[in-house]
């Protein structure tokens, strides 16, 4: 079941193409009641899931100290840049280096991750050889049993092995994404042509020369939807810093934050509030400037 | 829409297969050139760099907390020698099942799979309809507004939220005694669980909602406007059409969404501290595993590791096999 879903969703949305294939819908058809009714239902759906952020946005530009002032939901004074700068120079300018740490692991782990997930996707659409499907069975079960289930064992693990606090512990895990290898395989087995492949044997290229020179230039789209599907996750990942990270100059940003909030009020709590506005801020550029990729990738995200 | 999708389920992989044979009318790729070996030995070098991690990373800690798992740690009773490990195969499963907590943790998730997803699902179900009738306006703002918590890391939305529900600095609250006169005490210990499902709910219901909308698209406008043609109203074409057709949608989000219920951690974990007590140690299974690890209690948090992945194993494959049969 889910590999048709996976795969239909690796097709471009219909809203993507042109709106042709469904006949224009005449306005005056739909009555004003029901537009009324129909709008009035998706504001206070909007209103939902933006209010919290509105507020976060809100509160952090409030004078420093004055983050929870009435009113609660619009502008009071401005004090944003005073806010920031407080962040970064609280606890000794840790929070940049949180920021840098989730930069570097995210980044790091997804750059590794996808070339690892595209070649044995590729290889696994584009070869026939004996355990193929066993193969595949185990990555879909991977995929389907979630990564912080693996945590703690990982963490048991790490501690005999003594890699404890190194960022290897978070790195070498967060490489690994078996849903990467499951897309890049339905995106090999749709956009790679066997023919450019057969052409390329033919002109006497070797397989890895095929793989970087044809396959990758053609899944690179592809390529970018697994990159930020795995940023995103790493970044996003909490439970496994948290576990096998001690320095606190290691930490990425996730597990530095909700130590500052649970700090007691040892760090101000205006502060943390500026810290979580800056610390989404990066996330949500890259959602608003690469929403194609979003798109092309989406359904195949619920599989996290 | 519906048949052919099914289908496509059943034969994505044999079709894939197909294709690759008969796109060999000329010699299957991969086996052209180096038929001796070679069939072997490419798309093992290919799979090699992610094989080795990947054992590495997700069989091996496994295995390894499995085989801890076997052991008690023994401390001696002054506490004075080394604690002495003690393979006593089912003694941390036998402490498992008597451990009131940890399967009171599992019946607080399993209470609040239960009620969350419907609930989420339900949500991104309405909103899906209305942005696909004919009556809406503004799809693009709509959509992105509800997408965008998903932007949002779950333990900085756990963050946001704490503040939202804080007695001290609540501007729900604030708002709410205003207009109601009373607040909602979000950190009472009856409704603590719902504090935190609906940060859950908060996060996801745009994502899911924006699976079900895409397959909402893939359905073909003549058989919308065939029924609406034979009289029916919106309504009853989100009922009768609209609704069977996205099934296998609403099936793949559900299925994640109870998943995702059973591995709960960052949202309580963070409310936690500021909870007063209303969120124990022990409020979800990978909590109680986690704190028996901060105990250094390992055999016994490896035993909980093990059931917990072997649980969330079992229910993935049971709803993955049902729907997969119930397509067919």
């Amino acid at each position: 079941m889910t590999a048709p879903t996976l795969e239909s969703a690796t097709r471009l949305p219909r809203s993507d193409r042109p709106d042709a294939s469904r006949p224009r819908r005449s306005n005056r058809e739909a009555n004003l009641a029901s537009r009324l009714g129909v709008f009035a239902l998706l504001g206070l759906s909007a209103f939902y899931f933006i209010m919290p952020i509105w507020w976060l946005v809100v509160a952090s530009t409030k004078p420093a100290g004055h983050q929870f002032s009435e009113p609660g939901l619009w502008f009071d004074g401005f004090g944003l840049f005073e806010n920031i700068a407080l962040v970064f120079a609280e606890s000794d300018g840790i929070f940049g280096r949180w920021m840098l740490n989730s930069v570097f692991y995210a980044g790091v782990s997804a750059v590794i991750g996808t070339l690892l997930s595209a070649l044995a996707g590729y290889a696994l659409a584009k070869y026939e050889f004996r355990g193929r499907g066993v193969v595949f069975g185990v990555i879909l079960a991977a995929v389907l049993i979630p990564k912080v289930m693996f945590t703690l064992p990982l963490f048991l693990l790490f501690n005999q092995v003594g890699l404890l606090n190194n960022p290897l512990a978070v790195l070498l895990p967060s490489i690994v994404s078996p849903f990467g290898v499951y897309l890049a395989r339905v995106f090999a087995a749709q956009s790679v042509p066997d023919e450019l492949i057969e052409a390329g044997r033919i002109d006497g290229a070797g397989e890895f020369r095929i793989f970087f020179s044809i396959g990758v230039r053609i899944m690179s789209p592809a390529l970018v939807t697994i990159f930020l599907f795995q940023f995103v996750e790493v970044w996003n990942n909490f439970l496994l810093p948290l576990m096998v990270l001690n320095d606190s100059a290691l930490q990425p940003v996730t597990v530095g934050l909700v130590g500052w909030a649970g700090s007691n009020g040892q760090v101000p709590a205006g502060t943390v509030v500026v810290a979580a506005l800056l610390s989404v801020v990066p996330l949500i550029i890259a959602f608003l400037g690469l929403q194609r990729f979003w798109r092309a990738g989406l359904t195949a995200g619920a599989v996290k | 829409m519906h048949t052919s999708s099914t289908r496509a389920v059943t034969t994505a992989d044999s079709g894939r297969r197909g294709l690759g044979r008969t796109g060999a009318g000329a010699p299957a790729p991969g086996g052209t050139a180096r038929r001796s070996g070679g069939r072997w030995r490419t798309p093992l070098l290919f799979l090699l760099p992610f094989g080795v991690l990947f054992i590495a990373m997700y069989l091996v800690p496994i295995v390894f907390a499995f085989v801890q798992s076997l052991f008690t740690l023994q401390r001696s009773g002054l506490g004075l020698e080394a604690p002495t490990l003690d393979f006593t195969p089912l003694a941390n499963y036998t402490r498992l099942l008597g451990d009131t907590e940890f399967l009171a943790s599992l019946g607080r998730v399993a209470l609040f799979g239960l009620v969350q997803v419907p609930v989420m699902l339900g949500l991104a179900l309405l909103l899906a309809l209305l942005l696909d009738s004919r009556s809406a306006r503004g799809k693009g703002f709509f959509r992105l507004a509800a997408f965008l918590p998903y932007a949002v890391p779950g333990v900085i939305a756990a963050v946001m939220w704490s503040f939202l529900y804080s007695p001290v600095t609540s501007p729900i609250n604030t708002l709410l005694e205003r207009v109601v006169g009373t607040g909602i005490p979000f950190f009472a210990p009856e409704i603590v669980l719902w504090a935190v499902a609906n940060i859950v709910t908060w996060g996801w219901t745009g994502y899911n909602m924006l699976i079900i909308y895409s397959s909402l698209q893939t359905i073909p406008a003549e058989t919308i406007e065939a029924a609406r043609l034979d009289g029916a109203g919106p309504a009853r074409i989100a009922w009768s059409i609209k609704i069977p057709m996205v099934r296998p949608a609403l099936v793949l989000t559900a299925v994640f969404s109870i998943i995702g219920s059973a591995q709960l951690y960052n949202e309580p974990k963070v409310l936690q501290t500021i909870s007063g007590g209303a969120i124990s140690n022990t409020f979800t299974p990978l909590m109680a595993a986690q704190a028996q690890v901060t105990a250094q209690n390992y055999p016994y948090a490896a035993a909980q590791s093990v059931v917990l992945a072997l649980l969330v194993g079992v229910l993935s494959f049971t709803f993955f096999k049902l729907t997969n049969r119930g397509e067919r």
